[in-house]
């Protein structure tokens, strides 16, 4: 009898307990430090509590040289994030070391995810299932600067089209001094950069290859075409001048300096480049082959939900994923931090086409690809070394392409789940 | 036994009656090495956490193909037979052998002509010493990117300007395979240069002077108290930084790291030492028991090493 009271008493106070808790509920929100994105996170945040109010979200942050390594540790030890920030290309990793559930399909259903967000949106795809969404999407683009271009007679209001006008452009802008020793860059030439991403998905496909077959599990450039794309990049230091690996010690400190006249790279660059007051400067779409064939590169970091969200932790966190990846939550996003709205409706606005900075960016997401990478550090490194080989040792073009390639197949295969 | 142990606890205590406790029952010498060890065990007890525990743990890990998200699972040989036949490993095991080849003598005779010529200067004396000493309390990675920039080409780089001014053509130095390394190895003596120079210093100063006057008086050029006196006397000294900066120079990585950020290990890894290598493979690829199979290799190193330097360097009996 008095065991049945006491259990009857101990149903009750947790139904209560249980019911205080779905009431208010405070999930967990994980990403790296960045001002920009924090402060924007912040207002999020501020804006979803406002219309949950019975959801806390607390906003966790930590370096991003820590960032994945926090991730990962917290898993092991069962305390990790409820909704996650994660590069696209980490995916793999995080879904074999079962970080992430599969978004659960009655709050993003899988037809409204690839009608209405840009179509690199499947890289958070794996099987049947997603496992993430972007807020904001990157994308690349030509900046110039429009005091060296009229200064070396050039038009500043209309920026190279092609790649053979670009080839022109720089080599108007190049300058060296009595002993050959660059001064002034027509471009930028900084593999360590944006370049490897240029040269892989956009100069190799301009030039008639692949970089990848398979899944991008297959490294396909050891081809005619990449052999053609590796020349090109190469000859603009060997022969035709326009730059050099190394000069200024970045690429895009030598734009900045105002010591070059163009240079690829990505929207997350903007907010460092709208701090330069001695020039003004332009952003153009990446050139066109002769044959009108343009490329880009795009990428993103996505949110995912934890595997270990469950119950009225996991109902929050849906919602508040839902949240982060509506329009509204991407319009302030792309204010705050200006990363480019994941969702075509949201991105492709008459302003937005418009606008001088974003437009050209927004138009290269209709065309870009992503590179699913397996060990993106492991990659980037084999086409740097690929250049360098080139430029610094003078290995032929051929022998240094065979070498790189059969470096990152090696890296693929070995990094594979 | 037990009566004395008693006749040498009760004394200190007021209540006799209750001194059966096993504390008085021990003897003073006894009681002491309780204490000693008491105060000890902590500090090895938190050292055995913190070092030995994941020493063992680095050599286990190296049998494993642990990628921190699956759970580790043993492979044997694997890691080793991977890193032996990867031409990567060669090329940072010559760089690492390089550094520490080159460096160490470098570093050495260069502190000690300045610690030895520094020590009969006696204008401005400490100002001078304090002058060399400030790069070693200077922070390595703003050090290294300072260099960094010092080493550009042209137009930005210092020494490039200096170059030019005098004549002589422009050099890449960390843009090029063969003279990357060497650049970043003359950051790493110079900073590394005070340090060297104090420890000479009071090494010289801890050699009497009744034997210099002895010498003197026998007629003995400066030469000859050299290489008699003052460097047989200093061999305590030269034992200790040798050791001491071939460790250093073998674990080297800050000045490496910094000054090739943008492509970590200089072009075409032309100056990767070991460590970077461990790092970008435990940190980057997340391979984490390749990584331990490369710490293991290094430990080796540098205990081989050690272990050869104090048996050469020795006191003949």
């Amino acid at each position: 009898m008095r065991k049945a009271t006491l259990f009857a008493g101990l149903v009750a106070g947790f139904s209560t307990l249980a019911i205080n808790a779905a009431q208010a509920v405070e999930i967990e929100y994980w990403q790296y430090v960045f001002d920009t994105r924090v402060k924007a996170m912040d207002e999020l945040i501020t804006n979803f509590q406002k219309a949950n109010p019975d959801i806390t979200v607390k906003q966790v942050t930590f370096p991003y040289a820590d960032y994945q390594t926090r991730v990962i540790a917290a898993n092991m030890a069962g305390n990790g994030p409820d909704v996650m920030q994660l590069f696209y290309g980490w995916l793999d990793k995080f879904v074999a070391g079962k970080l992430l559930q599969p978004l659960p399909t009655d709050a993003f259903p899988h037809d409204k995810i690839e009608s209405e967000f840009f179509p690199i949106v499947t890289a958070m795809k794996r099987g049947d299932d997603y496992y993430g969404l972007p807020t904001a999407v990157r994308s690349l683009a030509l900046f110039y600067n429009k005091k060296l271009f009229t200064e070396a007679g050039l038009d500043p209001n209309s920026p190279p089209k092609t790649l053979d006008d670009f080839v022109a452009a720089a080599q108007k802008i190049a300058k060296h001094d009595g002993s050959g020793n660059l001064t002034v860059a027509g471009s930028t030439l900084d593999m360590a950069g944006q370049d490897h991403q240029w040269w892989r998905e956009v100069l190799v496909r301009q030039f008639g290859g692949m970089p990848y077959t398979d899944g991008d599990k297959k490294v396909a450039y050891n081809s005619d075409a990449g052999l053609k794309a590796l020349k090109f990049y190469t000859s603009l230091q060997l022969e035709k001048k326009i730059g050099q690996a190394g000069f200024m010690d970045e690429g895009q400190a030598a734009f900045r300096g105002g010591k070059a006249g163009m240079t690829i790279d990505g929207t997350f660059r903007l907010g460092a480049f709208k701090s330069i007051k001695d020039f003004e400067w332009g952003v153009t779409e990446l050139p066109a082959n002769a044959e009108g064939v343009r490329s880009n590169y795009a990428s993103y970091f996505a949110n995912g939900i934890s595997a270990k969200a469950t119950g009225a932790e996991l109902e929050a966190s849906k919602k508040f994923l839902a949240y982060i990846s509506s329009p509204e939550a991407m319009d302030i996003w792309l204010k705050t931090v200006g990363e480019l709205p994941a969702r075509r409706a949201a991105a492709m606005t008459e302003t937005n086409l418009k606008d001088p900075i974003y437009g050209p960016f927004l138009k290269g997401l209709e065309y870009a690809h992503t590179t699913m990478f397996m060990d993106e550090a492991g990659q980037r490194q084999t086409a740097m070394d690929m250049v360098n080989r080139v430029l610094l040792e003078g290995q032929k073009p051929e022998d240094s392409l065979k070498q790189a390639a059969e470096a990152e197949q090696e890296i693929i295969d070995a990094a594979k789940p | 036994m037990a009566t004395i142990e008693q006749q040498g606890a009760a004394p200190g205590r007021p209540d006799g009656p209750r001194s059966g406790t096993l504390t008085d029952r021990l003897s003073m010498r006894t009681r002491r090495l309780l204490w000693v060890w008491g105060f000890l065990a902590l500090p090895i007890l938190f050292y055995a956490v913190i070092r030995f525990y994941p020493t063992v743990q680095a050599f286990y890990l190296s049998f494993t193909n642990w990628d921190l998200l699956r759970p580790a699972k043993f492979i044997g040989f694997a890691n080793y037979i991977k890193l032996f036949k990867d031409p990567q490993f060669w090329k940072v095991f010559k760089n690492t052998f390089v550094y520490l080849i080159v460096g160490t003598p470098i570093s050495l005779v260069l502190a000690f002509t300045i610690a030895y010529f520094l020590d009969r200067v006696r204008f401005m004396h400490n100002f001078i010493r304090a002058l060399y000493f400030l790069p070693f309390l200077t922070t390595a990675a703003a050090m290294a990117w300072v260099w960094r920039w010092f080493y550009q080409p042209p137009p930005i780089g210092v020494i490039n300007d200096v170059l030019s001014m005098v004549g002589i053509a422009q050099q890449p130095f960390i843009r090029s395979t063969d003279q990357a390394l060497f650049s970043i190895m003359v950051t790493a003596i110079w900073a590394g240069l005070g340090f060297q120079i104090i420890i000479f210093m009071a090494g010289l100063r801890a050699i009497p002077t009744s034997f210099y006057e002895a010498a003197r008086i026998d007629g003995l050029g400066e030469f000859a108290i050299l290489r008699k006196i003052t460097l047989p006397l200093l061999k305590p000294t030269t034992v200790f930084l040798v050791v001491f900066s071939s460790i250093g120079f073998l674990r080297i990585f800050d000045q490496v790291y910094n000054m090739t950020t943008n492509d970590p290990g200089g072009p075409l890894g032309s100056t990767k030492p070991l460590v970077l290598m461990i790092y970008q493979t435990a940190f980057n690829s997340y391979a984490m028991g390749y990584a331990a199979a490369q710490t293991v290799v290094l430990f080796t190193i540098l205990l081989i090493v050690s272990l050869l330097q104090l048996f050469i360097l020795r006191e003949k009996k």
